[in-house]
C-alpha cells in the first residue's frame, strides 16, 4: 500500500472543528443556491424584476452567488486559520498527548 | 465564415509553447520521483496552486464554449459560469482539507486511505479514466476548432499538434511543469479577458457596430402566393418559396431570404444562409467559402439609455452596459434547416429580442415559455450536476496534493475561487459583447469570444488567440497527469501489485501519459464536429454521479464499507452514461430515429440521488467487513 500524503503533514488538532463549519457554510450556500435554482424553474419572469443599480434579479442574484463564494470562503480561512493557530500551537499539541 | 491565419497569433503562440516546453526540460530532474512526478514533490506554493487550479479548471468550455453560448443564448449561458463557480464552495468546505489529509498522488488513495481495498482502486482508477477522456475530448475537439481558422491547420493536424505537445510537456516532467503551464494560461486569460472587457466598455453600444458591419437588405413585396411572391423590386429574380423561406437570383448567385412584415406590408428580409449541395459543396450565401460572402452578424436594433432611444452609447461602465442591454434590443439570428431539392439548408432568420429576455433565463432552457415538467427537471439536474461535479473532477482534485499542507490546500481553493469567480463575471460582458459587435460566426458559436478581440485589434486577437490555445494545452495537461496517476499508480501498482522501484513508476506514469495522449489525439479526430460543451456536461454529470457520493459518505458517514463505495461508482458512473446515451440530445446529434427513450439530456437528478442510495444499501449489508476491519486494526 502507498496511501498517505506527499509531504509530510503534522497533526492538525482544528480539522473536527473546520470540518463542522465548512459542513454549516456549505449548506447555508446550498440553501441561496437552491433559491436561485427555485425561483428559476418555477418562475423565470420574477428574474427579470428591477433590484439593485438598474441591474435585475437574473443579474444580481447570479452575480451575488460568486461573490458570496468568495466572501464565504474568505471568512471560512480566517475562522480555519485563527483555530488551526489556536488548537496547533507546540504546548496544546504537547498536551493533547500526540 | 473565412478566416485567415494571423502570423502575429502564429508567433505568440510558438513563443509560449517554446517557453513551456524549455520550462518542462527544466524541470524534468525534479520529476525523477514518485512524489515529483505526480504530486510535484507537494512543494507548490498555495497561491501559485490557486492559479493554478484555475488554469485547470477554465477549459476550452468555459472560455470558448461559455462566451459563446451567452453571445447566442443570452443570460442562460451565464447560467454555467454561476453552477461551475458554486461547485468550488464544495470542494473548499468539504473535500478540499480531507483528500489533502487522505490522498497522495491520486483521488482514489483518499477513498481507499481507510479500507485497502481491491473494488475501491479499481472502481476510482476506472472512474477517473472515464470522466478524465469525456472531458479530454473536448478539449481536443477544441484544439481543432482553433487551429483550423486561426492557424490555417487541418482539424486533424490541430488535435495531433496539441497532444504532441501537451504529451511531451507532462512525460518529461509530470506534476512540476503541467503546474506551472496551468499557472501561466490562468494569470493570462484573466489578464487578457480584463483588458478586453475594459475595451468593451471603452467602445460602448452603437446600432452600426464597426465601419465593415454587412448592412442586411429589405426588398418589398408587392403580392405573395401560396408557392411564390411578387418582388417590388426587379433586380432579384423570384426562383422558388419553401418553409417560409424565399429563394432568389442575382448576379448568378442565389440566396434565401425570409418572409415577414413590417409596417404591416409584406417584406423579404436577407437571411445569412449554409446550403450543403447534393454533390457535398458547402455554399455560404450561395458562393463558396473563398468569396468571403458569410458576413459576420449581431447587433442591436434600438438602443435607449436612460429612457432615450440613442444611435450610439460611448464608453460605459459595467453595470451601466448590463443596464442599456436590458432595456434595448438586439437582432438574433434563429437557425432553421430544411431539406430542399436535395440540398441540406440551413437559414438564419433575424430575429428582434428585447434585452430584458436576454438578461433572464429562458432563450435556451427551457423553463419560461413552453416549459414542461421534464425540461424544468433537467434544467434542475444540470444545475445539480454543475454544482456537484467540480468537487469530484479526478484532474482538479490531484491539484490538493502537490501543496504541503492542509492549510495551503484550502488557502489555494480560496485563490482559485476568487480568480475563477472573477473570470465567470467577465465571461458575461465577454459573451453579451460579442452579441452586439456584428463578430458573430453563425456557424460557430465557440470562436465568439476570439472574433471580439479582433475588433480591438489584431495584437489583441493575436493574445486572446494564443490564450486560447494555452488555455487547452493547461486543461489537457491536468487531465494526462490524472489518467497517468490512474493507470500506473491505482491500477498498476495499487490494483494489480506491480512490483515498482521508484523510477520503474515513473516510467510507467510517462508510458501511462504517452498512451492517454495517443488515444486524446485518435478521439479528438474521430469526434470532430460535436459539440464541446455537450461533452463537458458528460464529465461533470459523470464526476458528480460515480465520485461525489462516495467522497461525502466516505468523510461524513463512519458505516460506509469498501463495498458500498466501489457499487455506488459504478452504479453512479453506469446509470448516468446510460441515461445520456439514452437522451434526446444523444439522438439528434447522432440522427437516430424516432424519439429518444429517456426524456432527459442530464442524468445527474437520478444517477447521484442512485449512486447515494446504493452506496448506504450495500453499507448497511456489509457492516461485518467494517467490524473485521476495525478487529485487525486493533
Amino acid at each position: 500500500m502507498d496511501h498517505g500524503p506527499a509531504a509530510k503533514l503534522g497533526k492538525d488538532n482544528a480539522s473536527e472543528w473546520k470540518a463542522k463549519l465548512g459542513v454549516k457554510l456549505f449548506f447555508v450556500y446550498w440553501a441561496v443556491y437552491s433559491g436561485f435554482i427555485i425561483i428559476n424553474t418555477v418562475n423565470p419572469k420574477l428574474m427579470g424584476t428591477r433590484i439593485i443599480l438598474g441591474q435585475n434579479l437574473a443579474v444580481t442574484y447570479g452575480m451575488g452567488l460568486i461573490i458570496l463564494a468568495i466572501v464565504m470562503g474568505l471568512i471560512y480561512n480566517k475562522l480555519c486559520t485563527r483555530k488551526e493557530d489556536e488548537l496547533n500551537k507546540p504546548e496544546s499539541a504537547a498536551k493533547g498527548g500526540e | 465564415m473565412h478566416y485567415q491565419a494571423s502570423p502575429l497569433a502564429i508567433i505568440l503562440f510558438v513563443a509560449f509553447v517554446g517557453f513551456v516546453l524549455g520550462l518542462s526540460f527544466f524541470y524534468a530532474r525534479k520529476a525523477k520521483s514518485v512524489d515529483g512526478y505526480f504530486a510535484a514533490g507537494g512543494s507548490i506554493h498555495w497561491y501559485v496552486n490557486g492559479i493554478a487550479f484555475a488554469g485547470d479548471y477554465l477549459s476550452a468550455a468555459s472560455f470558448l464554449g461559455i462566451c459563446g453560448m451567452i453571445a447566442f443564448a443570452g443570460y442562460d449561458g451565464f447560467l454555467y459560469s454561476i453552477g461551475y463557480l458554486a461547485g468550488w464552495v464544495v470542494a473548499l468546505f468539504v473535500v478540499a482539507e480531507p483528500m489533502k489529509r487522505l490522498g497522495k498522488y491520486t483521488f482514489t488513495d483518499a477513498l481507499d486511505a481507510k479500507f485497502n481495498s481491491k473494488g475501491i482502486q479499481f472502481m476510482a482508477a476506472m472512474s477517473t479514466l472515464v470522466v478524465s477522456l469525456c472531458y479530454l475530448i473536448p478539449q481536443m475537439v477544441g484544439a481543432g476548432v482553433l487551429v483550423t481558422p486561426l492557424l490555417g491547420l487541418d482539424h486533424a493536424w490541430g488535435v495531433i499538434m496539441v497532444g504532441v505537445i501537451v504529451t511531451v510537456i507532462v512525460a518529461t516532467a509530470g506534476m512540476t511543469s503541467t503546474t506551472y503551464v496551468q499557472f501561466l494560461k490562468g494569470g493570462m486569460l484573466i489578464i487578457f479577458s480584463t483588458i478586453l472587457c475594459i475595451s468593451i466598455f471603452y467602445k460602448g453600444l452603437s446600432l452600426i457596430p464597426h465601419e465593415g458591419y454587412h448592412k442586411f437588405e429589405t426588398i418589398k413585396v408587392s403580392a405573395v402566393g401560396a408557392n411564390s411572391v411578387k418582388l417590388a423590386n426587379s433586380s432579384y429574380k423570384f426562383l422558388d418559396k419553401q418553409n417560409g423561406f424565399v429563394k432568389l437570383q442575382k448576379d448568378n448567385i442565389a440566396s434565401w431570404w425570409c418572409l415577414s412584415k413590417k409596417d404591416g406590408k409584406d417584406v423579404l428580409e436577407e437571411c445569412p444562409s449554409k446550403t450543403i449541395t447534393a454533390d457535398k459543396k458547402v455554399l455560404y450565401n450561395g458562393a463558396p467559402k473563398k468569396d468571403k460572402r458569410f458576413y459576420q452578424v449581431g447587433h442591436m436594433s434600438k438602443i435607449i439609455v436612460d429612457g432615450k432611444e440613442v444611435a450610439k452609447t460611448g464608453p460605459l461602465g459595467p453595470f451601466k452596459f448590463l443596464k442599456v442591454i436590458d432595456d434595448s434590443e438586439i437582432v438574433r439570428f434563429k437557425e432553421n434547416k430544411f431539406a430542399y431539392n436535395g440540398d441540406k439548408v440551413t437559414v438564419w432568420s433575424p430575429n428582434i429580442t428585447s434585452g430584458k429576455s436576454i438578461m433572464r433565463p429562458g432563450l435556451k432552457f427551457k423553463v419560461d415559455n413552453g416549459a414542461n415538467w421534464w425540461s424544468r427537471l433537467d434544467f434542475i439536474s444540470l444545475m445539480l450536476a454543475l454544482f456537484f461535479g467540480t468537487s469530484a473532477l479526478p484532474h482538479i482534485l490531484i491539484r490538493y496534493y502537490t501543496v504541503p499542507s492542509q492549510r495551503d490546500a484550502r488557502k489555494s481553493t480560496i485563490v482559485a475561487i476568487i480568480a475563477i469567480g472573477f473570470f465567470y463575471i467577465l465571461t458575461l460582458f465577454m459573451g453579451l459583447g460579442a452579441m452586439v459587435s456584428g463578430v458573430l460566426d453563425l456557424n460557430s458559436s465557440n470562436m465568439s469570444a476570439v472574433l471580439l478581440a479582433k475588433q480591438f485589434g489584431i495584437l489583441l486577437f493575436s493574445i486572446i488567440s494564443a490564450v486560447a490555445f494555452s488555455t487547452v494545452l493547461g486543461t489537457v495537461s491536468g487531465l494526462i497527469v490524472a489518467a497517468s496517476g490512474a493507470v500506473a499508480h491505482d491500477l498498476m501498482d495499487n490494483f494489480l501489485g506491480v512490483d515498482f522501484t521508484d523510477k520503474g513508476k515513473v516510467r510507467a506514469g510517462k508510458i501511462a501519459a504517452i498512451v492517454t495522449g495517443v488515444i486524446a489525439i485518435v478521439l479528438g479526430i474521430i469526434f470532430k464536429g460535436v459539440n464541446v460543451a455537450f461533452l463537458v456536461g458528460w464529465a461533470f454529470a459523470v464526476a458528480a454521479s460515480a465520485n461525489l457520493p462516495a467522497i461525502l459518505m466516505l468523510l461524513f458517514w463512519k458505516k460506509t464499507t469498501a463495498k458500498g463505495i466501489a457499487l455506488s461508482i459504478y452504479v453512479g458512473m453506469f446509470s448516468a452514461l446510460t441515461i445520456i446515451m439514452l437522451s434526446p440530445k444523444m439522438w439528434k446529434q447522432f440522427d437516430f430515429a424516432g424519439t429518444a427513450p429517456l426524456p432527459i439530456d442530464n442524468p445527474g437528478i437520478i444517477s447521484i440521488p442512485l449512486a447515494f442510495i446504493t452506496l448506504i444499501i450495500v453499507s448497511l449489508l456489509t457492516q461485518k467487513d467494517n467490524a473485521k476491519l476495525e478487529e485487525n486494526a486493533a
